[in-house]
């Protein structure tokens, strides 16, 4: 092996190269791992709570959506239920969407991480959001 | 020119190299905050109490609608509250209330020598929430369905886009989209959804603002043209109307009980024409 010292050279730098990025990120800024995910209207309430248990919604949001699609719908049964004297409606756009507006970091980082392909947008309208 | 292993292997190494150094990788793996997004103006909590009635009519008054602005406000409306689109041919067209002439909204009049001014009157036509609706008779999905005050619905979850409901309903209540409709829409309404493509969809008696304690959206600008009321309350704006003048509704021989019914001018009586 006559190139043997200029593999191994060119290697290390490849390898350097190639670890930059990391390096680089995990040197430059401290990592907060902590998603944001509040909204200004959900930072602007005084007791920060879903109408649905957080835990209950993670686990179930695709079943109460579904579940709430054919009562609204189908046999117009759109209240939801008074929450502290406010009544509230079952509605993914007027409801979820109005505390979650963020729907691309709320509703798609996770979608797209566990490749769940949903079809909610093809009619229902998501906020505009301010674009980065 | 020729290109051997070795200058091919080179080349590869280094676009490998440049494509690592591209800003998507930095991106991914770099810490920070989320933006947050813009609120909706409006939607969440509800103030007013739902409107209900046994059996959701509307009656037309012809009077009210003498010109093409005059009906435009309320078509316009519609089209704004339940974005729909403004399609570029006839075709594609999407419509949940529009214009009709005479000849064609009352097909089966066949009375001759009316008045001329009646035969070149623009009526407008939308859905009529017939009493026995034929399109939920065909639709093998049910996605079309009657609820039980009267508002012939539709689910479009549930639709296949067969059109046998555009092929029964005999006053033409229902657009089929042929293309995706957001192609279409200028002007979106952010508090209600649109349609996709391959779906059929029409008129709902505004289901969802009644909800909310607001009239049809056509019915609120329409300046008194549009009553919209309960057919089988008594005492009701629509049956008052109905009491007091001469009403006739949509191709009535068809036997689908019709719902939208027009006054087009002539007598108008306050003591009534029919015996109590």
């Amino acid at each position: 092996m006559p190139d043997k010292g200029k593999i191994i050279y060119l290697l290390v730098i490849f390898i350097a190269i190639a670890a930059f990025p990391f390096i680089y990120n995990s040197l430059a800024t401290p990592v907060d791992m902590k998603i944001k995910l509040n909204t200004p209207v959900i930072d602007s309430m005084k007791v920060k709570q879903c109408i649905v248990p957080k835990e209950e919604m993670r686990r179930g949001h695709m079943k109460i959506l579904n579940r709430w699609r054919d009562e609204v719908v189908r046999e117009s049964s759109r209240d939801f239920g008074m929450i502290d004297g406010v009544m509230y409606e079952k509605s993914l756009q007027r409801t979820c969407m109005h505390c979650h507006s963020n729907k691309s970091e709320f509703c798609d980082r996770c979608h797209a991480y566990a490749s769940v392909d949903i079809y909610c947008w093809d009619c229902h309208l998501a906020p505009k959001e301010n674009k980065p | 020119m020729t290109i051997d292993r070795r200058q091919f292997l080179k080349a590869a190494g280094v676009a490998g190299i440049l494509g690592l150094l591209s800003s998507p990788l930095f991106k991914v793996f770099a810490p920070g905050e989320l933006e947050a997004s813009e609120e909706l103006k409006e939607g969440g909590t509800l103030s007013a109490l739902p409107l209900s009635a046994q059996r959701w009519s509307m009656v037309v008054d012809m009077k009210a609608f003498p010109s093409v602005e005059s009906y435009n406000k309320c078509i316009d409306a519609c089209n704004y509250t339940h974005n729909i689109p403004k399609m570029d041919t006839e075709n594609h067209e999407i419509k949940w209330i529009w214009p009709e002439k005479y000849e064609h909204a009352f097909p089966d009049s066949y009375d001759t020598y009316l008045s001329e001014n009646i035969e070149a009157m623009t009526f407008l036509v939308l859905c009529n929430h017939c009493d026995n609706p034929p399109c939920v008779r065909v639709c093998p999905t049910k996605a079309t369905f009657k609820r039980s005050d009267g508002i012939v619905a539709m689910d479009y979850h549930r639709c296949i886009g067969c059109r046998f409901c555009m092929a029964a309903c005999p006053y033409g209540a229902r657009s089929f989209n042929w293309r995706d409709p957001r192609l279409f829409l200028k002007n979106i309404n952010p508090l209600y959804p649109t349609r996709t493509k391959g779906v059929v969809e029409k008129c709902n008696f505004c289901a969802d603002r009644l909800y909310r304690g607001e009239q049809p959206a056509c019915v609120e600008v329409s300046g008194g043209g549009l009553v919209f009321g309960d057919l089988k309350d008594k005492n009701s704006n629509v049956r008052n109307i109905l009491r007091s003048k001469f009403a006739i509704t949509r191709k009535p021989d068809r036997g689908t009980l019709p719902r939208v019914y027009y006054i087009i001018g002539g007598h108008t009586s306050t003591t009534g024409c029919v015996p109590e």
